[in-house]
């Protein structure tokens, strides 16, 4: 059927691949018309998505050095945009965005500027130049441009804190989704999730996450838009939600003022379980100050340039060229989901607020709506609440509470969607946990092989040896971070957002001053990397241990003050030691030229 | 100046412009977000809200695609780009 290789056939392998998931779409509904029952359907999507994953995984095996850490960089400009997507919306973006929009609004809605407004720094001061030097890894980059083991070493602890903050909020992501498709208890469902995971990416390194990354992300955005446009016909609000929601938005503006916010006392919410919350904050008015808003949409732009995971993805491009139009691709198949995520958030308040829609339940009796059906499921998964607080028998906007993730999980079925959208969404949802999950333990499991391992310790090791090391420790890094997770000490979102606030503080500058100031040396770039980190770090405990902070910067936005210690500390350090040697200096005019050969490959 | 600085000159000179670009619908806008948000945007949402839905978002997108060419285009001029592939 396929003849050539398999770069020249990649859109023919995926274009049948989608067309049988949306095949599968449809038995799953036919079986859902004959009865088949919800659990089941659940366990459908996920065994079957996984299991094609797997097999992903299987046939792209490989024993190249040049195939496991870098895919063997050939991976086309607009395959690499998907999978970089993938890897870049985790489970958090999948499953809590919508409902992080639908709770906090404008003040939240940084994230998404911040999310998708990194990508311009990404493309503009550092992929490309990355992609010229020809390194397997950040700190590969780090090594080579400023020199010395300590300043590589430095590079691996801040990529390993950073990841790792970041990987366990990814494993619990994927236990929870499986725990509840599946049916079994979470401490086991984290090592299911697991090994899901490393099902993906032992056999085939980067090869094999980049093709299994290419197949979540088409799972995974079939399973976000769906939804959003089947909910916005299904209530008449428009055939392209995007583009037609003007009217739904302005109307909740109505019925909050309608409604009106009303204040909780402290003790009425002692009866709401942990986590859930209540409709507080205005949909589409500025409800945040400016330095809030920016601050944060700083920090995530500043810390998405500095993550190791998403730039070691435009290493496996073609070329430097390739690299550039290759994050245009990222961020456009990354818009996809995110614009749709505040027409979710809109639906679904909408679908819930509104008392002249039949789905509508504030103004409702209390006893009707404890008696719907989707509301006793929810209830009972502990992501919804109600209590009659002023003792009037209706359901007041304050009366009701929902957890962040019920408005991605539960809308569908409140907008009286068949169940095999829900299962649809539990694939989803897995797909974007699992694939960032894949991303980052490859990237600290590739950066302590590669950098610590045969760079520091062991220069001769054969490639065989190293692939060894190298899967050993990617298996050893998962299980820590499963161990981790099955602890559930933050949410899904608070230790995703800290992970951009580490990275940045160690990495931001390092990486942008290598390629852009030529007097950087390794002086300058260790003090740079090791008093970013401490100095953002004692930032975050002290703020978490009832410090008061400064400027307004919260625990959310520690990075901001990392950064800059780390900039002034990298500047003042490097101009009071001697300038880099004429090698190193050549060697960073080699890399703002894309043509000729790579700087590594040379040596 | 050598072929390669002036190349140099002119990628710091397209990387400002991209910059500016970027602050602007990333923080500059966000200065006025009160102010703005009183204005209808495009398709009718509040002009604010719009931007941080759609607005801001999609320029990135745009904003990288024409660097990306602006660049090539440069490295053509000098005979710095590479062969083939893409």
């Amino acid at each position: 059927m396929l003849k050539g290789n398999f770069i020249d056939n990649l859109p023919k392998v995926y274009g049948i691949y989608t067309g049988g998931f949306l095949a599968f779409i449809i038995i799953m509904s036919i079986g859902e018309q004959m009865g088949m029952s919800a659990k089941a359907i659940g366990i459908c999507f996920v065994a079957f998505t996984v299991a094609i994953y797997a097999i992903i995984g299987y046939l792209s095996r490989t024993a190249q050095a040049d195939a496991y850490y870098v895919a063997g960089r050939q991976v086309p400009t607009v395959f690499n945009g998907m999978a970089t997507a993938a890897d870049w919306m985790s489970g958090a973006s999948f499953v809590a965005m919508a409902g992080g929009i639908y709770f906090k609004g404008y003040g939240y809605m940084a994230l998404l500027v911040g999310w998708t407004g990194g990508y311009v720094l990404v493309a503009s001061l550092l992929a490309p130049y990355l992609r010229k030097f020809g390194c397997y890894t950040v700190p590969d980059f780090i090594g080579t441009r400023y020199g010395g083991n300590l300043s590589r070493f430095m590079a691996v602890v801040v990529l390993t804190v950073a990841s790792f903050t970041y990987v366990t909020a990814q494993i619990n992501a994927t236990g929870t989704i499986a725990s509840v498709a599946l049916d079994i208890p979470f401490q086991y469902a984290v090592y299911v999730g697991l090994i899901s995971i490393l099902l993906c990416s032992m056999l085939g390194g980067m090869r094999g996450v980049t093709w299994t990354q290419v197949a979540q992300y088409i799972v995974l955005i079939i399973a976000y838009l769906l939804p959003v446009f089947w909910i916005s016909n299904k209530i008449g609000a428009g055939f392209f939600p995007h583009f037609m929601l003007a009217d739904e938005v302005s109307r909740i503006a109505e019925l909050e003022a309608q409604f009106g916010f009303v204040k909780n006392s402290a003790e009425n919410l002692k009866e709401v379980p942990k986590g859930l919350a209540g409709i507080t904050k205005a949909h589409s008015a500025v409800n945040a100050s400016p330095w809030a808003f920016i601050s944060l949409a700083l920090a995530m732009m500043m810390g998405t340039a500095s993550l190791p995971h998403v730039m070691m993805r435009y290493f496996t491009t073609p070329s430097v060229k390739a690299a550039r139009k290759s994050v245009g691709w990222s961020l456009f198949f990354i818009f996809l989901l995110y614009s749709s995520a505040p027409m979710l958030a809109t639906l679904s308040k909408l679908s819930l607020m509104d008392p002249t829609l039949p789905t509508g339940i504030i103004g409702k009796s209390i006893a009707d709506v404890q008696a719907i059906d989707w509301y006793q499921n929810w209830n009972s998964a502990n992501l919804m609440f109600i209590s009659d607080f002023n003792g009037n028998g209706t359901l007041e906007l304050n009366e009701f509470f929902m957890g962040g993730k019920a408005v991605v999980l539960a809308t569908p079925e409140i907008a009286g969607l068949p169940y095999v959208i829900s299962g649809l969404v539990a694939a989803g949802g897995m797909a974007a946990a699992m694939s960032t999950a894949d991303g980052l333990i490859l990237a600290i499991a590739n950066a302590i092989s590669h950098d610590v391992y045969y760079k520091i310790i062991d220069p001769k090791a054969e490639t065989a040896k190293r692939l060894v090391v190298a899967r050993v420790l990617l298996v050893v890094i998962g299980f820590a971070g499963a161990t981790i997770a099955a602890l559930e000490i933050q949410g899904i979102l608070g230790s995703v957002i800290w992970a951009f606030d580490f990275a940045m503080s160690g990495l931001f500058f390092p990486l942008v001053l290598g390629v852009w100031w030529k007097r950087a040396n390794k002086e300058g770039a260790v003090a740079g990397m090791a008093l970013g980190l401490i100095s953002g770090a004692a930032y975050l405990v002290w703020v978490r241990t009832g410090g008061s902070g400064f400027l307004g910067i919260t625990q959310l936005t520690f990075g901001i003050f990392g950064s800059a210690v780390s900039l002034v500390a990298m500047v003042v350090v490097s101009l009071m030691t001697s300038a880099p040697n004429a090698a190193t200096q050549r060697m960073v005019d080699e890399v703002r030229v894309p043509s000729g050969r790579s700087i590594i490959g040379k040596q | 100046m050598s072929k390669q600085e002036q190349h140099w000159e002119k990628s710091k000179g397209l990387l400002m412009m991209t910059l500016a670009i970027w602050f602007v619908f990333s923080i500059g806008i966000f200065l006025f977000g009160a102010e703005m948000n009183e204005v209808t945007g495009p398709f009718g949402y509040p002009l604010t809200y719009w931007f941080t839905c759609q607005g801001s978002l999609g320029i990135f997108v745009i904003l990288i695609f024409w660097f990306a060419n602006r660049q090539e285009k440069i490295d053509e001029e000098f005979g710095f780009s590479e062969r083939g592939d893409d």
